[in-house]
C-alpha cells in the first residue's frame, strides 16, 4: 500500500506537546513521527509551516439524503466535510424517510462508504418517524451494519418525559447515547428568533432562553434517574451551560455540544431580516455567546458540532417567517473556531482541536477518529494553515446549498489537506473527487 | 439619499418635520373641487397588499391618484401568490415592469426590508406583520399636532396589544423622534418581552395601570385594536376582562377629560366598538379618529412626493 511522508508540519502528541518534524504514513496509518527512516519510494508532501491535526469529527450534521437531495446529498455533504477538515460526520435522522430503522441507517452509511470522502456514522431516530410517541427499533439499528450508538429526534424535541426516560433506559442495553434537542414546544410555538430586546423591536415572536433551559434541566434529571447516557445538542444559552456544569459536578453522564454560530453570532444578526440567520435554537444574546465560549474553554461543553443544515436556495429566499431554520457549517467550522475562539484567546489551539476531535469522538464510540497523531493511529488527518486568511464566498462552497451566515466574512485558518485512512480527500484545498 | 420608507427608525427629526410640513400643504388639496396635483404625473405606483385593508390601501391609492400618478392595486389573493409564486418572484415581476414605487403590506415582519433588497423600485412599508407601519405613525403625529400643537414635550399614552402591534412600534419611534414622552400601557401578557432595554434607552414608561395613566392627564391617548383571536385561550381570558381592565370606557373617558380637558383620543382603526374603545369615546369631541383618516391621505401624498419627486428621505 502507499507510503507518504508529510514533511515539516507541527503536531501535538498525547500530552499536548508540540513537535515539528516529519510524519510517515503507511497502509492507512501513522507509522512514524519525528525524525523518520524515509523510504526512497515514498511520496513526499511539503507541509512546512502547517499544523497536522487529527481529522475533525462532527457529531451533528444534516446530509439531507434520503429525501432532500435538492438541498444536499451524502456526496456533496461529505465533500463539504472533507474540505472543512472532517474525517467523520454523524448525520441526523430527520430525512425522508426518517432514519428510524436498520434499512435507512445502513443505506446512509453505505452511501457514505461508497462516496469515500468522510466516514459516515448515522444517528438513528429515537422514536418512529420522530413523532415522539413510540420508540424506534434502537436495537436493530445498533446491531445493523451501521452500528448506530447514538439516537436523536433532532429537529424536534422529545416532548414527553416518559419517552425520553424509556429511551435513556433502553439505550443502556447497547451503551448508546440519546441526544436531545432541548426545546419546550409550547413556549416556542410560532417563535421566529430569540426572545429579547431585538425581537421586541423587530416584531418577531421570540423563543425565550427558558424554553431551552427547562428541557435541559428535565433531561439532566432523567439522565440522573436512569443512569443513561445523555448528549445535549446545540447548547446555546448561559443558563443551559450552567445546568450542564452543575450536573457534571454531580456525576450525571452527560455530554454537550455547541455550534460555531452560537459562539460567534448574536440575535442582532436578525435585524437584517435575512433568513440565513434563522436557526433553531436561535442566535442568542452576547451574554449567552460568552457563556458558550467559556463552556467550551473549560470543557463543560465537550464538543463543537456544526449542526450543518443545508436548505435549498428558494427555501431561504423568502420572508423570515416562512423560512426554515438552519445554517451551513462544515466548511467554515475550523476557521470560525480559530478566528473567534483561539485568536482572541478564549481557548488555546490544543483545546480547540480537542473540541473538534477527541471531545466529539468520546461522546459516541467513533473508533479511529479523534486522534491523537501517534504511531499506530489510523491516518485520519487534517493539515491546516493557521496563517491563511480567506473570505467566505457562499457561491464557492462545495455544499449544494448556500445558506452560510458567514458569507463575506474574513476568517483566519484554512484546511489545506485532509486524509481519510491515509488517502487524500482534500489536497491543496481541493477535494480529490 | 434613501429611496425607501421601511421603518420609522430611518427618519430623523428633520425628516419627520419635512414630511409633516409637506403633508400640511397636501392637505389643502382635499378641500378643492378638483383634487389633482401634477407632481407625480407619469409615475407608476403599485399598491401590493397581501393583507386586507380598507383605510391604508384606499388612502395610498387616493394619495397617488391626487398626485396624478398611475396607481394599481394588487391584492395577495388576486396575485400569483395563490398559485404558489414566492414573494420574491412576485415583486421582481412587478419591478421588471419598471414601476417607480411599490407600496407593500404583508403579514411577515421584515417583508418590506426584504423586498427592498430584491427590487429597484422605491419601497414603502404599508405594514409588515407585527413590525412597523411608518406612514401610520406619521399621520398620527400629524393629526395630534394639528389639534394640539408641537409634540415636543407632549405626553402620549399608547394602550393595548403592544406585542402584536406594528402601529405601536412605529408610533413609539416617531413620537420619541419628535420629543414626546411616551407611556406604554398593556396587560402583562401583551407587553412585549424584552422591551425593557428599549424602554430604558428611549425613556418610555411601562405600566399595566391604565387608570393611573389617565388620572395623570396625558395629552393624547392612542388606543390600539385588540384582535378577538387573542382572547379565548390566548393572551387574555375574556373580552370582558380586557374591557374592564384596559378599555377606554365611558367612565375612563370622563376620568381623562377631568384630568385634562384638552386630551385627545386616537385609534388607528378599525375599531372594535365596545371592546377596546367605547362608542362614547370613539365619537367624543376629543376623538381624532376621522381626522386621522383624512390626514392619512395627505401624509401619504407627502411620502410619495418625497420619495419619487423630491430629495428622498435622508437616513
Amino acid at each position: 500500500m502507499s507510503t507518504l511522508i508529510l514533511t515539516g508540519p507541527t503536531w501535538y502528541d498525547e500530552n499536548g506537546t508540540a513537535t515539528t518534524g516529519d510524519v510517515l504514513l503507511r497502509d492507512g496509518a501513522v507509522a512514524e513521527v519525528g525524525s523518520i527512516d524515509a523510504p526512497t519510494d515514498a511520496e513526499r508532501i511539503d507541509a512546512d509551516g502547517l499544523t497536522l491535526l487529527p481529522g475533525f469529527v462532527d457529531l451533528h450534521t444534516h446530509l439531507r439524503e434520503p429525501g432532500r437531495e435538492d438541498a444536499e446529498t451524502i456526496e456533496t455533504g461529505s465533500r463539504a466535510a472533507a474540505l472543512g477538515g472532517y474525517t467523520a460526520v454523524c448525520p441526523m435522522p430527520n430525512t425522508d424517510p426518517v432514519a428510524d430503522n436498520a434499512g435507512v441507517v445502513e443505506m446512509v452509511a453505505a452511501r457514505g462508504r461508497e462516496v469515500g470522502l468522510v466516514e459516515v456514522f448515522p444517528v438513528g431516530a429515537v422514536t418512529l418517524g420522530q413523532r415522539g410517541s413510540e420508540l424506534a427499533e434502537l436495537g436493530a439499528m445498533a446491531r445493523s451494519a451501521a452500528r448506530v450508538d447514538c439516537f436523536s429526534d433532532d429537529g424536534r424535541p422529545i416532548r414527553e418525559a416518559r419517552l425520553l426516560r424509556l429511551a435513556l433506559e433502553y439505550a443502556r442495553a447497547f451503551d448508546a447515547v440519546i441526544a436531545d434537542h432541548a426545546e419546550d414546544a409550547s413556549l416556542t410555538d410560532g417563535a421566529q428568533m430569540h426572545e429579547g430586546e431585538v425581537s421586541a423591536m423587530l416584531g418577531l415572536a421570540g423563543w425565550p432562553a427558558a424554553a431551552e433551559e427547562m428541557v435541559v434541566a428535565r433531561d439532566l434529571l432523567l439522565a440522573e434517574l436512569t443512569g443513561g447516557r445523555l448528549h445535549l445538542c446545540h447548547v446555546s444559552t448561559a443558563g443551559a451551560v450552567e445546568l450542564v456544569r452543575a450536573a457534571r459536578a454531580r456525576g450525571v453522564r452527560v455530554t454537550a455540544e455547541a455550534a460555531p454560530h452560537h459562539f460567534t453570532l448574536t440575535d442582532e444578526a436578525a435585524r437584517s431580516y435575512d433568513p440565513v440567520f434563522k436557526v433553531n435554537p436561535p442566535l442568542r444574546e452576547k451574554g449567552d455567546v460568552e457563556a458558550v465560549r467559556l463552556g467550551l474553554a473549560e470543557g463543560t461543553l465537550d464538543a463543537i458540532a456544526t449542526d450543518h443544515a443545508p436548505h435549498a436556495r428558494e427555501d431561504k429566499e423568502v420572508e423570515w417567517a416562512t423560512a426554515p431554520p438552519g445554517m451551513l457549517g462544515l466548511e467554515t467550522a475550523l476557521a470560525v473556531t480559530f478566528t473567534e475562539l483561539v485568536e482572541p484567546g478564549y481557548l488555546d489551539l490544543l483545546t480547540a482541536v480537542e473540541r473538534l476531535t477527541v471531545g466529539p469522538a468520546r461522546c459516541r464510540r467513533l473508533s479511529g477518529h479523534g486522534g491523537p497523531v501517534a504511531p499506530g493511529a489510523p491516518a485520519n488527518l487534517a493539515v491546516f494553515d493557521p496563517a491563511a486568511v480567506w473570505t467566505v464566498d457562499r457561491a464557492r462552497l462545495a455544499s449544494r446549498a448556500r445558506n452560510t451566515p458567514f458569507h463575506g466574512r474574513q476568517l483566519r485558518g484554512r484546511v489545506v489537506h485532509t486524509l481519510l485512512r491515509g488517502v487524500f480527500t482534500v489536497c491543496d484545498g481541493q477535494a480529490t473527487r | 439619499m434613501n429611496r425607501h420608507l421601511l421603518s420609522s427608525a430611518d427618519l430623523t427629526r428633520d425628516d419627520v418635520r419635512t414630511l409633516l410640513a409637506t403633508a400640511s400643504e397636501m392637505h389643502e388639496v382635499q378641500h378643492r373641487d378638483v383634487k389633482k396635483l401634477p407632481t407625480l404625473r407619469g409615475r407608476t405606483v403599485i399598491n401590493l397588499f397581501f393583507e386586507d385593508s380598507t383605510r391604508t390601501r384606499s388612502s395610498f391609492e387616493i394619495a397617488g391618484k391626487w398626485m396624478s400618478a398611475d396607481t394599481i392595486n394588487i391584492t395577495g389573493k388576486g396575485s400569483s401568490a395563490s398559485k404558489g409564486e414566492s414573494l420574491r418572484d412576485t415583486v421582481r415581476t412587478i419591478d421588471a415592469m419598471s414601476v417607480d414605487a411599490i407600496v407593500i403590506r404583508h403579514m411577515a415582519s421584515g417583508a418590506a426590508h426584504q423586498v427592498s433588497q430584491w427590487v429597484d423600485a422605491s419601497v414603502i412599508n404599508a405594514g409588515d406583520g407585527t413590525h412597523e407601519h411608518p406612514t401610520q405613525a406619521l399621520l398620527d403625529a400629524y393629526t395630534i399636532e394639528q389639534r394640539f400643537g408641537d409634540l415636543d414635550g407632549a405626553r402620549v399614552a399608547i394602550v393595548g396589544d403592544l406585542t402584536h402591534s406594528r402601529v405601536f412600534r412605529s408610533n413609539a419611534i416617531t413620537l420619541r423622534t419628535l420629543g414626546a414622552h411616551v407611556t406604554l400601557v398593556a396587560p402583562p401578557t401583551l407587553m412585549p418581552s424584552g422591551i425593557g432595554a428599549w424602554a430604558a434607552a428611549d425613556g418610555f414608561e411601562l405600566t399595566d395601570d391604565l387608570d393611573a395613566v389617565l388620572a395623570s392627564g396625558p395629552d393624547a391617548v392612542m388606543m390600539l385594536r385588540v384582535q378577538r383571536e387573542r382572547m379565548s385561550g390566548g393572551f387574555f381570558p375574556t373580552a370582558r376582562e380586557y374591557t374592564v381592565g384596559f378599555g377606554l370606557t365611558r367612565e375612563r373617558l370622563r376620568a381623562l377629560t377631568d384630568a385634562n380637558p384638552e386630551a385627545v383620543i386616537c385609534h388607528p382603526g378599525p375599531m372594535n366598538r365596545g371592546l377596546e374603545i367605547s362608542a362614547d369615546a370613539a365619537d367624543a369631541a376629543q376623538s381624532l379618529v376621522l381626522d386621522q383618516v383624512s390626514a392619512g391621505v395627505a401624509v401619504r401624498m407627502s411620502v410619495l412626493y418625497h420619495l419619487l419627486a423630491g430629495e428622498g428621505v435622508a437616513a
